[in-house]
């Protein structure tokens, strides 16, 4: 399957979903005035990924900033993830947050909390 | 000519960094935030809090956006569709003060909200922020009804708000976020 890649930009995140390895990379900003159009293509590249699935498939989260519009797309994200690692691959997220960015590690924390996936908090210098 | 002295050092006074009246437009919320960016920057602020301004003004400022971006729109005099926006930073706080016009029929479930996130101790607004985003619907415009806890998550601190009535359909609203360095 084709790998969706998408560049970030100024109020949106660098996408990097490869069907091939199974690494899902989210990253950068998040903080579009409506995240529907934009996690729309996400949503539907992981429908089709979930057809035939690596047996191991990585969610990086590396977000800078995401706004309460994002949180809510992003949510539905890990849903869709949720379903697909009862599935035939297994799906794991790590969770990026730069030190000392609490409200950043709480976030990771509160998606952890609502969905059954094993999360990885993953403390870095810079994002 | 002398009131432009005076609007200038009301402004001083309150060490506004930066203000803005007008219609707020996608593209006036981008430059606004890569304004406040380079200024934090320049200020050499402490990536915390450089932070915390940025995660509430996102909020703030996309609650007037959104509110402006109304079915009813075209019902709505042109002064009403403009907001303000001022961001100071004072000795101990940055703060984030916005206002703009509404529908007086919203006024009581807008308060209502404030007053129950305002009522919140830190855990109490992270449980609710959970419930919400679990239990919530998102909306055709993208709104997640999480912008208020939020806002009063990041900030620690109480909102603080006024309701001006202007006539029976339309009310000014004024918020004011204070966010500790």
């Amino acid at each position: 399957m084709e790998n969706l890649k998408l560049d970030g930009s100024a109020k949106t995140p660098t996408v990097n979903f490869d069907g091939s390895n199974g690494v899902l990379e989210l990253k950068g900003r998040s903080i579009p005035e409506n995240s529907i159009e934009f996690y729309k293509p996400l949503n539907d590249w992981i429908d089709k990924y979930a057809t035939d699935p690596k047996p191991q498939t990585i969610v990086d989260v590396k977000l800078e900033y995401f706004n309460t519009s994002s949180s809510k797309c992003i949510l539905d994200l890990f849903k869709q993830l949720e379903k697909l690692n009862s599935g035939n691959t297994e799906v794991k997220v790590n969770w990026y947050f730069e030190e000392d960015d609490e409200d950043m590690e709480e976030a990771g924390e509160d998606y952890q909390a609502i969905i059954d996936l094993p999360f990885n908090m993953i403390e870095v210098e810079e994002i | 000519m002398e009131q432009v002295y005076d609007l200038y050092k009301k402004l001083e006074e309150k060490n506004v960094l930066l203000s803005f009246k007008g219609m707020v437009t996608s593209e006036l919320l981008t430059t606004i935030l890569a304004i406040m960016e380079s200024k934090m920057e320049h200020l050499d602020e402490n990536p915390k809090v450089k932070k915390k301004v940025f995660n509430i003004l996102v909020e703030c400022l996309q609650n007037l956006y959104h509110h402006i971006d109304q079915d009813d729109i075209v019902h709505v005099r042109n002064e009403e569709r403009s907001a303000l926006l001022m961001i100071a930073k004072g000795p101990i706080n940055y703060e984030i003060t916005t206002g703009n016009y509404m529908k007086s029929e919203d006024v009581q479930d807008l308060e209502s909200k404030i007053n129950l996130v305002n009522g919140m101790d830190k855990d109490e607004l992270k449980a609710y922020y959970k419930q919400v985003l679990s239990e919530g619907k998102m909306s055709a415009k993208g709104t997640a009804g999480l912008g208020m806890i939020d806002i009063a998550r990041k900030s620690g601190q109480p909102l603080e708000y006024e309701f001006n009535p202007v006539n029976d359909r339309t009310t000014f609203f004024s918020l004011g976020v204070k966010i500790a360095e």
